[in-house]
């Protein structure tokens, strides 16, 4: 049944009201209820970084808010570096996938191997945004020198974060499969797992995008979203 | 049953209170009439809403309490009675929102011919500043402020010269002349309210704020801080003084330029005042250091800006004026020796050059407790008394105790700090409050007397 | 990999034995519920008394040496602070949401039973935190709930150096307690709910907690963000929110920033949060309506839309808490007139409540006046929202008392009411016992009373101009001297006021050992948590068999029924009087096996 006809069943009604409830599917399985709060998590993670970009467009109006780009000279008018780091990161993302390929068809030691070299270019990805850091830091671009710089250390450092609680996650839960020889388990976790390394995934294709922005698209998105 | 009378008593009491209570909107003295025909819309509408629910409630209760043999009535719901509520309530709402957006819009676009005036919000007093001759407002960084420049405007910026500067938190407008606000704040959020105006808008530092309004009515009129702008928010208060033209441009004419304020012996002359002080020597002593047998306070390491201050109230009559004021009456007397506003600027710039010498103490008190109570003064007078040019409090450090005592008791009792030019002694009736008895005010002043700055800062 | 529905886990395996395992590390949603519930309600008590030395200033200015400008403020930040978030959020959410949502929906437990513990944790280190604060140097932050910087880290603020920090880390730690519960309740009525429990079937006490943590989920980030980004101008130097500025005659090393960014934030999380302690407060009080009344609630589909519809239009409408704010005036259009339409839902919901008392058979009952209470309280709260709401109206308005007398009103009076109400009508089923009537009655018409008396008057200070947040008014010239005598009236209720709800503590803790037993469904309800097999619910509420549910919540006074309420769990043509059976009871009586 759609949402907008179980949203306005005449509950009341014996007749109509029967029909909804034997349509309706009773209580879900455990299983069910952890990827249910895996995409309202999800959602709510969106929520966040949906604030900081509202926030960073809003800023990036104000004078004397110097961008990272839009002239040559500045630290990511070359993105090339961001791009390995994309690389490394969507290399995380396709193994995680290939160990839950691999665990739906039952090969377990497959599987867990995938997702240790996953976990691998996770933990890469997460040393080069250090680097990464590193880098701008050297080049003067702190985290107080400017709001704009501000936003890009807050913003990357709020990813990573959730890269590597997931990381924290994932190893915890392989480390439970793996005592209880719960292998069962192992495809509903690396299900969830790959969900949310795509997720983040996606999420860094979209601040890739924004930070790398010239000041006039922001100027631009900010008329657009009337913040300007 | 008690429940029905009890809510057909609140709704008749409500009406009522609402009728007599003296407690209600300030007399208009601006252009905002709209606002108030918005308000008395508003209070129509759901004033009829608020009587005919609740007496639809309490009928209900009564008339459907609770008996054994009734068994009430099944409705889910009643699509055409939901219909017309909806469209009912619909033609309400906008009823209140028409008019209130017509206000707004007009409220948001300033007339052409206004002018301009900019305010200034800073813990815990306003300044004003009027564009000049040019039109114009110079430029402005926090950067520049400095006790030379307390509105930080751009010394290299020719339209910022001959800016027309308000030292104080007295605002004059003339009447029926739209004018606009300029609006920005130096250090937190501050706000800029006059309820018999009805405008008001926050000041936010990092930007500029604007609203307009054109007052209709002579008078003198409070201004209220009306964003919480931190421990001394109930007490930034200050005054629209709405005058004739003719008398606005006089008193316009006495306030200075900027270009003004920034020369050289504007604010006084040491040298010429050194002359002038020798009658005020005999008490206050050659040095400046006091006199306690004759109750004169300290005046060395005091700031230019306090001295001025007080030697212009004291000429005005806002200080040294109250009946109970013996002792302020006889300074104010003496202000004969001190002519005009020049020889009241360079006797101050003389005694601001003396060296400063703590005088000697003479009362005992609890010091710990003195120092709590000195936690709700350290905000504006510094944590070490030093004083402090930008919240406009002198130093307190090394005065004379005696006074002191006697300057709280004044300020509690009201003899100093009612008049309603004394901005700043107003704030001073609010906080001396803090202190109720004879030994709570030794123990402050023990305190205070305890505390010893580093450097001669004003 | 066979599917188990967590319904029909076996759980005597899961009963806890030990006292610790029961009652402090429980993963019980109902003893977590009175976990949840009993430190709310004691940091309610706390932010109470604040209130009443807020009143004592006001009333009787400087008679008490220990009230001074930086105390006042700094009593009035968290008692605004405690009471939306601590205290309000934390009962209506995490208390009855956590007990009601599993029984009402006819579930064992909440979706994820440790992480409803986790937060019940969490929420209890985040009060710790927060009450902290009060022995810090310089004490708890004074910057007002709504902790705008730059003051709130500048000084010349109370509590700027580490009050703030301790305010922020606590609230950063009640969200992740709010976040971990919040989904629960989400996947809970999402996934959890019974056979034949269709979304219309459910109470209107879910619909309404189930709304209000939804958006409780999408709002709280925004004030985590906010916190997150202020934390970082304070202590790592970044400029965020922070202008270059001149504090107290001093340069700060701050440039770029934006306080206002920091406003439209806040108010992103604060204005949902006003509908996130509102909606289940919508909801619980038209249960208690209808089961008092012995009527199903007046247009129920209604009643669900416009929870809905308010939930989601609460989030266009951050702005009208920013009209005089500096923001872009033009804005004032928009928010303006988001803000009247939530006043047609929100009005249907008031006339519907009066609706089911129209041709009801009213019960008197003190629940039922709590209710009575919440609709003329919420009446009032709300038409003086319309002032406020209307933008050229707010500009005389906007930071007065007025604005302190409508929130209290709308938010504080009259959500306390449905508390009140939800207390003891839900108190039978949580102890086994009935609260004290008398003792009800009395602190009933104490609050109710008491507390229109101290709000009403407050309004016209606010028409008058009088300003909020102000430690003294001193003397001025545009208030009547009669005002003094007005606010001491005020402070005398309010002290009256405060000391009556020790009746209400005495009585909850009194009855629990002395109460009258109530029995089974001792009001003749027909939603779900009323038909466990035991009375309080046991360790998975439902013994052997979940319920089956076979009609909706309000089957009160049907036509042709043997009694004047047919519970959920009731086959359709059952308990009709041309059947012989007699009352059905439960879910003993339900026949046909999950599907």
């Amino acid at each position: 049944m759609s949402l907008i006809a179980r949203l306005t069943e005449r509950s009341w009604d014996p007749a109509t009201s029967a029909a909804a409830a034997a349509s309706a599917t009773g209580p879900m399985d455990v299983f069910a209820g952890r990827q249910v709060m895996l995409h309202i998590f999800l959602v709510i993670v969106s929520v966040i970084f949906l604030l900081f970009f509202l926030t960073f467009i809003a800023h990036s109006q104000y004078p004397g808010f110097e961008t990272l780009t839009g002239e040559p000279w500045k630290p990511l008018a070359s993105t090339t570096q961001l791009w390995i780091n994309t690389g490394v990161l969507a290399m995380a993302s396709l193994m995680m996938h290939m160990g839950l390929t691999r665990a739906r068809q039952g090969l377990t030691g497959q599987a867990v191997g995938f997702t240790m070299v996953a976990a691998f270019f996770t933990i890469q990805f997460v040393l080069a945004q250090l680097w990464l850091w590193r880098d701008l830091h050297g080049m003067g671009h702190t985290l107080v020198s400017n709001p704009s710089h501000s936003y890009f250390y807050l913003m990357t450092a709020v990813h990573v974060l959730h890269l590597v609680g997931g990381l924290v996650i994932m190893l915890g839960a392989l480390a439970i499969i793996w005592r209880r020889a719960a292998v069962e388990r192992l495809e509903r976790s690396l299900k969830l797992c790959s969900t949310y390394w795509h997720y983040l995934l996606g999420l860094w294709l979209v601040l890739f995008v924004l930070l790398t922005r010239s000041p006039e698209t922001y100027r631009t998105i900010a008329i657009l979203c009337g913040l300007g | 049953m008690i429940l029905v009378i009890a809510i057909v008593l609140l709704v008749v009491g409500s009406v009522i209170f609402h009728f007599v209570s003296p407690w209600n909107f300030t007399p208009l003295a601006s252009n905002w009439s709209a606002i108030d025909n918005t308000i008395s819309i508003t209070v129509l509408i759901t004033g009829i809403v608020f009587i005919l629910v609740n007496l639809f409630m309490a009928y209900a209760i009564y008339r459907f309490r609770y008996r054994k043999d009734r068994k009430a009535d099944y409705e889910p719901e009643n699509k055409k009675l939901e219909i017309w509520l909806t469209g009912i309530t619909t033609v309400g709402i906008a009823a209140l929102l028409a008019p209130g957006l017509f206000a707004w819009s007009s409220f948001i676009s300033k007339p052409d011919d206004a002018k301009m005036v900019e305010v200034v919000g800073k813990q815990w007093h306003w300044l004003y500043r009027f564009p000049g001759d040019d039109g114009v407002l110079g430029a402005t960084d926090p950067r520049f402020v400095n006790p030379d420049n307390p509105f930080g405007i751009d010394p290299s910026d020719p339209a910022g010269q001959d800016d027309i500067l308000v030292f104080s938190n007295i605002l004059h407008l003339p009447v029926n002349e739209p004018y606009e606000f300029k609006m920005r704040a130096m250090d937190v959020l501050h706000n800029f309210g006059v309820p018999h105006f009805r405008a008001k808008m926050d000041m936010v530092p990092g930007m500029v704020t604007s609203m307009w309004l054109e007052p209709t009515r002579v008078g003198n009129f409070e201004v209220v801080c009306m964003q919480l702008c931190g421990m001394g928010h109930h007490a930034m208060r200050g005054r629209v003084v709405v005058q004739e033209p003719e008398d606005f441009e006089q008193w316009l004419a006495h306030q200075p330029t900027f270009a003004e304020s920034m020369e050289e012996n504007h604010w006084g002359n040491p040298e010429n005042g050194e002359a002038l002080y020798q009658t005020c020597a005999g008490c206050h002593g050659t040095a400046g250091e006091g006199n306690p047998a004759l109750n004169a306070p300290k005046l060395s390491g005091m700031s230019n800006q306090y001295l001025i201050r007080q030697l212009e109230y004291y000429r005005d009559g806002v200080r040294g004026a109250h009946e109970d004021d013996a002792l302020g009456q006889q300074m104010a007397g003496m202000m004969v020796t001190l002519p005009d506003e020049q020889a009241i600027r360079d006797v101050s710039a003389y005694l601001s050059t003396l060296p400063d010498r703590p005088a000697a103490n003479s009362i005992e008190g609890d010091l710990s407790r003195g120092e709590q109570y000195y936690a709700s003064c350290a905000d504006c007078h510094g944590a070490s008394g030093e004083g402090n040019y930008y919240t406009r409090a002198p130093r307190l450090a090394g005065q004379l105790d005696t006074y002191l005592v006697r300057q709280i008791e004044n300020f509690k009792s009201g003899v100093r700090g009612s008049h309603e030019q004394d901005q700043y002694g107003m704030q001073m009736r609010l906080f001396a409050q803090r202190v109720q008895t004879e030994q709570q005010i030794n123990d402050l002043v023990a305190y205070i007397n305890s505390l010893e700055p580093d450097s001669d800062s004003d | 990999m066979t599917h188990v529905p967590i319904a029909d886990l076996p759980m005597d395996d899961h009963h806890p034995t030990s006292f610790a395992a029961k009652y402090v590390w429980s993963q019980d949603h109902k003893v977590i519920a009175i976990q949840y519930a009993t430190i709310a309600i004691f940091v309610g008590v706390v932010a109470l008394i604040l209130s009443a030395f807020m009143r004592l200033q006001l009333g009787f200015p400087d008679t008490f040496s220990f009230i001074n400008p930086n105390t006042y403020l700094q009593y009035m930040t968290m008692h605004g602070m405690i009471m939306v978030v601590y205290m309000l959020t934390a009962l209506l959410l995490g208390g009855f949401g956590n007990y009601l949502i599993p029984l009402m929906v006819g579930a064992r437990d909440m979706a994820f039973p440790y992480l409803n513990m986790l937060s019940v944790w969490f929420y209890f280190v985040s009060v710790l935190i927060l009450l902290a604060s009060f022995f810090v140097t310089g004490g708890p932050t004074g910057a007002g709930w709504t902790l705008y910087p730059p003051q709130t880290i500048l000084p010349g603020t109370p509590g700027n150096e580490w009050g703030i920090i301790l305010m922020i880390l606590s609230l950063a730690v009640f969200i992740v307690a709010f976040t971990m519960g919040g989904l629960n309740y989400v996947t809970t009525v999402m996934q959890a709910r019974t056979h034949g429990m269709t979304l219309m079937r459910m109470p209107l006490t879910i619909w309404g907690i189930f709304i209000a943590s939804w958006m409780g989920l999408l709002a709280f980030p925004a004030l985590l963000v906010s916190a997150i980004m202020m934390a970082m101008d304070l202590l790592l130097g970044t400029s965020f929110f922070m202008p270059t500025l001149v504090s107290l005659g001093n340069s700060v090393d701050h440039s770029g920033g934006s306080p206002l960014l920091f406003q439209h934030l806040f108010w992103f999380f604060g204005h949902p949060e006003v509908y996130i302690v509102a909606l289940p407060a919508f909801g619980m009080v038209s249960d208690v309506l209808a089961t008092h009344a012995r009527k199903n609630i007046f247009g129920y589909r209604m009643m669900v839309w416009a929870i809905v519809i308010i939930g989601a239009l609460s989030f266009l409408v951050w702005g009208h808490h920013m009209y005089v704010s500096g923001m872009n005036l033009p804005f004032g259009f928009f928010f303006a007139t988001a803000t009247l339409i939530i006043a047609v839902p929100t009005a249907l919901k008031v006339y519907n409540w009066t609706l089911t008392l129209w041709q009801g058979n009213i019960k008197l009952t003190s629940p039922m006046l709590f209710a009575i209470g919440f609709i003329f309280t919420f009446v009032h709260g709300g038409l003086t929202g319309l002032f406020l709401g209307n933008v050229i109206v707010d500009v005389p308005l906007a930071d007065t008392m007025f604005v302190v007398a409508h929130f209290h009103m709308v938010m504080g009076v009259s959500t306390v009411m449905v508390i009140f109400a939800a207390i003891y009508h839900w108190y039978p089923l949580i102890t086994g016992r009935m609260m004290h009537e008398g003792m009800a009655k009395i602190h009933f018409w104490t609050t109710f009373l008491g507390s229109y008396a101290v709000f009403l008057p407050m309004h016209y200070l606010g028409f008058m101009g009088v300003p909020r947040r102000y430690f003294a008014m001193g003397d001025t010239a545009f208030m009547p001297e009669s005002t003094h005598a007005l606010n001491a009236s005020i402070t005398v209720f309010a002290l009256i006021l405060i000391a009556f709800q020790s009746v209400f503590i005495i009585n909850l803790i009194w009855t629990l050992k002395y109460g009258r037993k109530a029995g089974k469904n001792p009001w003749g309800a027909t939603s779900l948590e009323w038909q466990t097999p035991d009375v309080p619910p046991a360790h998975g509420n439902w013994g052997a068999k979940l319920p089956v549910v076979h009609r909706w919540a309000y089957d009160y006074s049907v036509p042709n029924a043997t009694q004047d309420f047919i519970p959920q769990t009731v086959p359709q043509g059952d308990m009709m009087e041309k059947s012989s059976d007699g009352p059905a009871e439960g879910t003993e009586t339900t026949e046909g096996k999950p599907s």
